[in-house]
């Protein structure tokens, strides 16, 4: 095993500073637990997770909290024992800075496990079970990306895989939560790449950490002693933690444009989501804490930190003495892919790998933009083959259609184009806002053909009706048409005479108080009998 | 010269023939034409251009008969496409473009009057007579043609809200500063 692995390259790529070296001096801190926890229900790609619980509900650690809606979703757990007390939207870790529907809990100090086993025995179990309780512990790619694990663990029979890759290139920089972790938990996450690899059954499972890492390397490679599994040093270059990119280097595999990797073949996963299965299958524990990487000028010791999903960002800045009125930018993530938060009121999420306090002058802000000179520096770096500076004319120009064209859904927005262009065009933004509005007119485009259907429904609807209803008026016209023309008036009158003459048979009609009537009465009866009598030929009327 | 005659008038038939097979045999229903001009359109069937819903204005446009900047919840990107699709050159001043909105029925005053549904194009009323009615969102395309009818006047249109999974990026716009000034 000691003859280096030949690598592939992928195209373009950067050489940035690294930074990593200012969060790598202290060891791990874990986090206290914050007295009040925010949850968004959406911490992953794919549907929000539906609620489990409601206000006033008290929880244990660990307990669910919301099950995942649909296949492409991720379920969420109680970071600590409480109380829920709050669900409601607010503001979540989002370049808008807009809410979204989250789980308030307010923590009892006890900090008491929900009862919770782990499978010793996973090297026997199903595969479908081990998936199972990857999926019930919320486990989604802990990257960056945020898309369900369990998901990427079931490529379907028509894809076997060949390579199952581990990433702990933690390419960006300033964060080091990745490069802690192998250093610490080295077997543990051998131990979870061995349990994915038992569900995905490849051939191989490799291991890629950048060399400027050589302790994780170390640690990992101690720990994968007597494992199938090969633990590989790549070289430092921006954006070698990219998913394709790593990919290319380890296997010289090409991940088809618009495709996933288990297309040729390889399923990649985080160390971390590696290290979040282990806890989740042998210890039964699920997703509910991270390491993060607390860095930049503005923090007086950088480190990481282990922190509850939902502890707020202003809470761990008050609790390890940040300088908070010397933070120039606030970042989640790295400076290159990463987005500047506009306050401080938001939680930790699965995907928050780093919190970088920004002092001025420590990440370029937004200078002034010149004019594209056609340099070209931008097609040199681009890790995916693009041409940056097209895209960028055709969004800026709002051509949709043509920057599509370009392929502008396989930009990954790692940021080196912005990074070497001369004339400092911020060119991912541009992409960005392509692709935000080519998914909008996508949207509009489905709503549009659900309301054409619907009105071509209702036009169809109201024709039968119509025709219906002139059926039914042709067939009385038919019918009235086949009988005798007056045959049913004569029969309606004789019905009419038949039904007088029965009710007349049954009940003559009798005048009424003819008894007990005194003669003066029969008097006057008798004159106006004589009178009408006389009345009666002339009629004087 | 009677070979040629035969020749041609035989050839012309026999093409004459195929030609008129193919003419009942591929008959296409319908213009084509006017089906993709639909396919550009929003499908709100408001109305506002003057023709009965967007097919109407669709096929209009197909026949030539009326303008690509008739269609306010199209905005400046149908006007384009529209112009586009049938070889005209979009006007300067487009359609102007409202920000999207839906129909929201107020429960508290609606008399259950049906008005509202008979008018609404994609039937996203729901109600009886004399029963309380109410919108669905979702296929609510905000077309307004249930405002008019409402005899109580208990339709408002309310502007979509912004959510997460609808967030859009803004145009990157930069305030350019001069270098130095050119002497």
């Amino acid at each position: 095993m000691n003859i280096p692995r030949a690598l592939f390259s992928f195209h373009g790529g950067i050489h940035v500073h690294g930074h990593k070296e200012i969060s790598t001096q202290l060891p791990v801190d874990v986090a206290p637990i914050p007295p009040r926890l925010v949850l968004p229900l959406q911490q992953h790609i794919g549907l929000p997770a539906e609620p489990l619980v409601a206000i006033g509900d008290k929880v244990l650690k660990g307990q669910p909290l919301a099950k995942p809606k649909g296949y492409i979703s991720a379920s969420l757990h109680a970071p600590t024992s409480g109380q829920v007390v709050d669900v409601s939207p607010l503001p979540v870790p989002h370049p808008s800075g807009l809410g979204a529907p989250c789980i308030v809990l307010e923590s009892d100090g006890q900090d008491t496990w929900y009862p919770h086993q782990g499978l010793a025995d996973w090297a026997s179990a199903d595969p479908n079970l081990l998936r199972t309780l990857i999926r019930d512990a919320g486990i989604v790619g802990l990257g960056g990306a945020g898309f369900p694990s369990s998901v990427k663990l079931q490529p379907g029979p028509s894809r076997p895989i060949r390579t199952l890759i581990l990433n702990g290139a933690e390419c960006e920089p300033y964060i080091t939560s990745d490069d802690l972790l192998m250093r610490r938990q080295a077997a543990e996450i051998i131990e979870g790449m061995s349990i994915m690899a038992r569900i995905l059954q490849p051939t191989e499972c490799l291991i890629g950490i950048e060399d400027n890492k050589p302790e994780a390397y170390q640690a990992l490679r101690e720990a994968a002693q007597g494992h199938p599994i090969e633990v590989v040093q790549v070289p430092t270059r921006y954006p070698m933690g990219g998913e394709k990119q790593l990919i290319k280097v380890l296997t010289g595999r090409e991940v088809p444009s618009g495709g996933l990797p288990s297309q040729v073949g390889v399923v990649c996963h985080n160390v971390a989501t590696a290290h979040a299965v282990y806890r989740a299958v042998v210890h039964g524990e699920p997703l509910i804490s991270r390491l993060l990487t607390l860095t930049g000028g503005a923090v007086a010791q950088p480190r990481n930190v282990e922190v509850r999903l939902g502890t707020p960002v202003s809470f761990l800045l008050q609790h390890y003495q940040v300088s908070v009125n010397r933070i120039e930018r606030l970042i989640m993530g790295g400076p290159m892919m990463g987005f500047a938060l506009s306050h401080d009121q938001v939680p930790v999420v699965k995907t928050s790998n780093c919190l970088l306090c920004a002092v001025a002058g420590e990440v370029p802000a937004n200078q002034d933009p010149q004019a594209c000179i056609r340099c070209g520096a931008c097609t040199t770096v681009c890790p995916t083959n693009l041409l940056p500076q097209q895209m960028y004319w055709h969004a800026r120009a709002r051509d949709f259609d043509k920057v599509q064209q370009y392929n502008l859904f396989d930009c990954i927005e790692c940021g080196c184009c912005a990074e070497v262009c001369p004339s400092r065009i911020p060119l991912v933004q541009y992409y960005r806002f392509a692709k935000s509005e080519v998914a909008a007119r996508e949207r509009d485009k489905q709503r549009a053909d659900l309301a054409r259907r619907r009105n071509e429904a209702r036009v169809a609807r109201f024709d039968r009706e119509k025709a219906e209803k002139a059926a039914k008026l042709a067939q009385a016209k038919a019918a009235a048409a086949s009988a005798p023309p007056g045959a049913d008036k004569k029969a309606a009158i004789d019905a009419a005479v038949a039904r007088a003459a029965a009710k007349k048979a049954t009940a003559p009609v009798t005048p009424k108080n003819t008894e007990d009537l005194t003669p003066a009465q029969q008097a006057q009866i008798a004159e106006a009998d004589s009178r009408r009598a006389a009345d009666q030929p002339g009629d004087p009327r | 010269m009677l070979t040629d005659v035969v020749a041609v008038t035989t050839l012309s038939s026999l093409l004459g023939a195929a030609l008129g097979y193919a003419a009942i045999r591929f008959r296409v229903e319908g213009n084509p034409l006017a089906e993709q001009v639909v396919q550009a359109l929003p499908q709100t069937q408001c109305g506002q251009c003057g023709f009965a819903g967007c097919k109407d204005y669709a096929e209009a446009l197909a026949r030539g008969d009326a303008e690509v900047d008739l269609c306010p919840p199209g905005g400046q990107a149908v006007v384009i496409a529209l112009a586009d699709l049938l070889g005209r050159d979009p006007p300067q001043k487009g359609a102007v473009e409202k920000p999207k909105t839906i129909a929201v029925i107020d429960e508290q005053t609606c008399i259950g009057c049906t008005l509202c549904q008979q008018a609404c194009p994609v039937d996203a009323i729901l109600g009886a007579a004399k029963h309380m009615h109410t919108v669905i969102r979702d296929e609510c395309t905000g077309c307004e043609l249930c405002m008019a009818p409402c005899p109580v006047e208990c339709i408002a249109m309310v502007p979509i809200k912004q959510d997460i999974s609808t967030w859009k990026w803004p145009y990157p716009y930069f305030s350019l500063t001069p270098v130095a000034k050119v002497a």
